[in-house]
């Protein structure tokens, strides 16, 4: 059962992409961007996750079972958090006295 | 020789070695999406928190020093690096690249760690433990300020915690690399051990920016 | 001469003896039996607390035990009966027995982690006893901050760390059934050929990698807090409580379907093995039963209408939580489908089948009560809502539970137990049930607390049925203990297929050998084929 093996060099360039990808949060972090700040640091977040896991933990060449697992708890997380805040975000909507 | 470690290798449940192999690495990615949930509980904690109360997180996340988490993030990130060219070693049939390779991801993981007890430990000298001792500098919001720091805590103490136990699989790896265990033909518990570290390190990718990073203003 | 046969056959019981070859097997079949020690152990320290909890409620006044101690008894009673009892029991037994010789597998994908999850569970009750005997925990199964954090006098931490071990034994488990099932089925079973009670097993382990990491957190988070002092819950430091039982119910609902899944898996099996008749519906049923996984993540907020959540999250949480019911109904109907012209035999399996199918649907029905907004703001907290889950935890799981063990047990063994005395139980399980439980349901309504162990005198009557209940289903309760230990020397030697049912395990002996099938098979038809059965016995 076969497995494509990246070569070293795919790898080193993934690695230097990562480096750069943590300067630049680093970076835009002393810009004050208001809201937009936690927007970026996540969106690159995300794509540093993205390069370890296809890369790095060879996702990219792994069965769809795998993908699909990986989608799966990446989803259930979202659960978690969308649903809890939810409750939080619409707390103040309907005024309640006393509180 | 391949299929020598191949039936050495195989356990009674399997029929064949592709099946355990398969059978090993989605046992690991079930695994990592358990890890997945744990770990998302404290980052929505932190979510709720951070919502709530902005100004204090903003004035508690300054308190830590972004530089050195941006290094240690590079250190981390270099022993991902350092791993998957262990697990290339061990698809390339090379015993000796495996040994250094693990070795060296062993290494960056120690160096992270040691970064991690010194910032912990300036936590505790500048009173940023939550507690009765808490003191934290330019800000009204004491209790809230605490949040930060339980989530801080929290999040990095178990995120060190699986580093730790990552250096104890690196280890055992590190044995049986170097016992020539490990060929082309069977290389699996590398490929998992490296699955397990590359998930402890995108933890932390997500970690910096949100305890480190949070803006100026 | 039938003797004879049976001490030459090599069984997985005799290949090895010594308590080192169970304490270190590998084998999920012993496995299995380790674990049927452990939760029935359980089950019956459980029953000790229910047993003082409904004598305490014989009166109005508190009397027997001070509050103290009572907070003690239905925490530990409820930490007990749902952590180390309903979660582990029928997928840690009559799952890791069967769902391998049910795919034509040798044995689980990972047999080594399959014993340290039965360690881990033996552990986890080891600090839960630890806490029970160094003085108790008084919080509650639920284990609200800021009391259990802050306030409570009790053994919290212990318990907590017990939960907590117990939830890895559960989550390893899970992720073992998971690869199983998508590695290591026999050529030619494809997933549409599989048992129900398979199907079951892997979407309560979906529900159980997914959900408990997140319990296991709560806990550390709560042994955190009161440990340390973080303040991530303490109201004072800005913390919310409510965080806490989001928290705790993300994984506590799910973990009700946890409970219930792999009963209605059991349940499939026995109406079509005694009603000789294939499931009705074979596919929605296995949709469903991956439908109720998914859809019991979406509904945990219903535990919170009245605990400060707002408004629009209740109504959303609401409207979810209608949705969940319906693939519970549609296993339902599906298994009355079934029955309709089947040639239905009323073995002891079968009469549980009948007592869980009438019992889950009134519980899962209360259920819909609940789960309406205005009314939860009036029966939460009340009896109403106890007597909801027991309907469908002890009417419905435990039940199935019982089921399965009578129905297997003859596979596991080699013996059969006694009929007679099976039906009687199964019998005073059902009478005693109802009497125990449908009282409550009108106590609730009329406003009894639960948690309370004093209450008006106006509530006694309903109480004291309740509690003669209690002592009737105590009773249904020892007589299969009883009568399954005797069959072990004294019951019926069984052949391979004492139901004459289809399905991989009834075609090994009984009891099977260590390594599940000479061979391995080659499946060529659907499951439940009773008319091929009934083809090859005439033709």
């Amino acid at each position: 059962m076969h497995e494509h093996i990246d070569s070293v060099k795919t790898y080193a360039f993934v690695f230097v992409t990562l480096l750069a990808l943590t300067l630049l949060t680093t970076l835009v972090a002393e810009v004050d961007l208001g809201p937009l700040n936690v927007a970026v640091a996540l969106l690159i977040a995300v794509i540093k996750m993205l390069l370890v896991a296809l890369f790095f933990m060879h996702l990219r060449h792994s069965p769809m079972l795998t993908k699909v697992v990986v989608c799966g708890g990446l989803l259930w997380l979202l659960i978690l958090m969308v649903l809890t805040m939810a409750d939080f975000v619409s707390r103040k909507w309907l005024p309640v006295p006393g509180v | 020789m391949d299929s020598q470690t191949e039936t050495v290798a195989l356990r009674e449940q399997f029929e064949t070695a592709g099946q355990q192999k398969e059978a090993s690495t989605l046992g690991m990615w079930v695994f990592l999406v358990t890890e997945i949930m744990f770990f998302g509980g404290l980052f929505l904690a932190y979510m709720v928190y951070r919502r709530l109360f902005p100004e204090v997180f903003w004035v508690a996340s300054s308190s830590l020093n972004k530089i050195i988490g941006a290094v240690n993030t590079a250190v981390l990130l270099c022993s991902s690096f350092t791993m998957v060219l262990a697990v290339h070693a061990a698809q390339i049939g090379s015993r000796r690249a495996i040994v250094i390779f693990l070795i060296l991801t062993m290494l960056l993981g120690g160096v992270f760690l040691g970064v991690k007890a010194y910032e912990w430990n300036e936590k505790f000298q500048e009173h940023h433990v939550p507690g009765p001792s808490f003191h934290l500098e330019h800000t009204t919001e004491q209790g809230r300020a605490q949040l930060f720091f339980s989530l801080y805590f929290a999040m990095t103490g178990l995120h060190a915690l699986h580093m730790i136990i990552g250096e104890g699989l690196l280890l055992f790896l590190l044995f049986h690399a170097y016992a020539g265990k490990y060929t082309p033909a069977y290389y699996t518990p590398v490929d998992i051990g490296g699955l397990y570290w590359h998930f402890v390190d995108i933890i932390w990718i997500f970690l910096f920016p949100l305890l480190y990073l949070i803006g100026q203003h | 001469m039938i003797t004879a046969a049976v001490h030459e056959q090599a069984t997985y019981l005799n290949e090895s003896y010594g308590i080192k070859s169970w304490l270190l097997t590998k084998d999920h079949k012993r496995i299995a039996l380790l674990y049927l020690a452990t939760i029935t152990f359980f089950f019956f320290l459980g029953g000790i607390f229910a047993t003082l909890i409904r004598i305490e409620l014989l009166t109005p006044s508190g009397d027997l035990v001070s509050s103290e101690t009572y907070n003690k008894l239905f925490t530990l009673h409820g930490v007990i009966m749902v952590f180390f009892f309903l979660i582990p029991s029928i997928p840690a037994t009559l799952g890791n027995f069967f769902l391998p010789l049910m795919i034509g597998a040798k044995d689980l994908a990972f047999p080594r982690i399959n014993l340290l999850s039965w360690y881990l569970l033996v552990i986890g009750g080891c600090f839960a006893m630890y806490a029970m005997l160094a003085g108790g925990v008084d919080t509650g199964w639920t284990f609200y901050v800021p009391y259990s954090t802050s306030y409570s006098n009790g053994y919290v931490i212990a318990t907590g760390l017990g939960i907590f071990i117990a939830g890895f034994s559960s989550i390893l488990t899970g992720l073992n059934f998971i690869v199983t099932v998508h590695r290591m089925r026999a050529p030619g079973m494809t997933w549409f050929r599989l048992p129900l009670f398979v199907w079951s097993n892997y979407a309560t382990a979906l529900i159980q990698v997914l959900g408990t990491p997140v319990l296991a957190i709560t806990m550390v988070l709560l042994i955190c807090e009161r440990s340390l002092h973080l303040g991530i819950f303490d109201p004072a430091r800005g913390g919310d409580p409510v965080l806490y039982q989001h928290l705790f119910w993300f994984y506590s609902h799910p973990a009700v379907y946890i409970m219930v899944l792999p009963g209605m898996g059991v349940i499939s099996e026995l109406v079509s093995t005694f009603s000789r008749k294939r499931v009705f519906g074979y596919k929605m049923i296995a949709f469903s039963s991956v439908a109720i996984a998914v859809l019991g993540f979406l509904v945990w907020g219903h535990h919170l209408f009245v605990a400060g959540q707002s408004v629009y999250a209740g109504l959303v949480f609401s409207f979810l939580s209608y949705f969940v019911a319906i693939p519970s109904a549609i296993k339902v109907f599906n298994w009355t489908a079934t029955l309709y012209k089947g040639s239905i035999s009323y073995a002891t399996p079968m009469l549980y089948a009948f007592g869980f199918i009438g019992l889950f649907t009134m519980g899962g029905l209360t259920g819909l009560f609940v789960a309406s907004l205005g009314i939860d703001v009036h029966v939460t907290d009340t009896y109403f809502v106890i007597a909801h889950f027991h309907y469908i935890m002890v009417g419905g799981t435990l039940m199935a539970y019982l089921g399965g063990l009578h129905y297997w047990w003859p596979k596991m063994t080699g013996r059969m137990y006694p009929e007679g005395f099976a039906k009687l139980s199964a019998l005073t399980v059902f009478l005693g049930f109802n009497l125990t439980f449908f009282p409550q349901f009108i106590l609730g309504y009329l406003g009894m607390p639960r948690r309370y162990h004093s209450y008006p005198d106006e509530f006694q009557v309903l109480h004291v049925m309740s509690t003669a209940g209690a002592s009737v289903l105590a009773v249904g309760y020892v007589m299969p203990l009883v009568y399954f230990i005797w069959s072990l020397r004294y019951g019926a030697i069984a052949g391979p297929n004492p139901w004459g049912a289809t399905g991989l395990e009834w075609k090994t002996t009984s009891p099977p050998p260590a390594h599940n099938f000479d061979e391995t098979p080659i499946v060529t038809t659907e499951a439940y084929d009773y008319a091929a059965l009934e083809v090859a016995k005439v033709g």
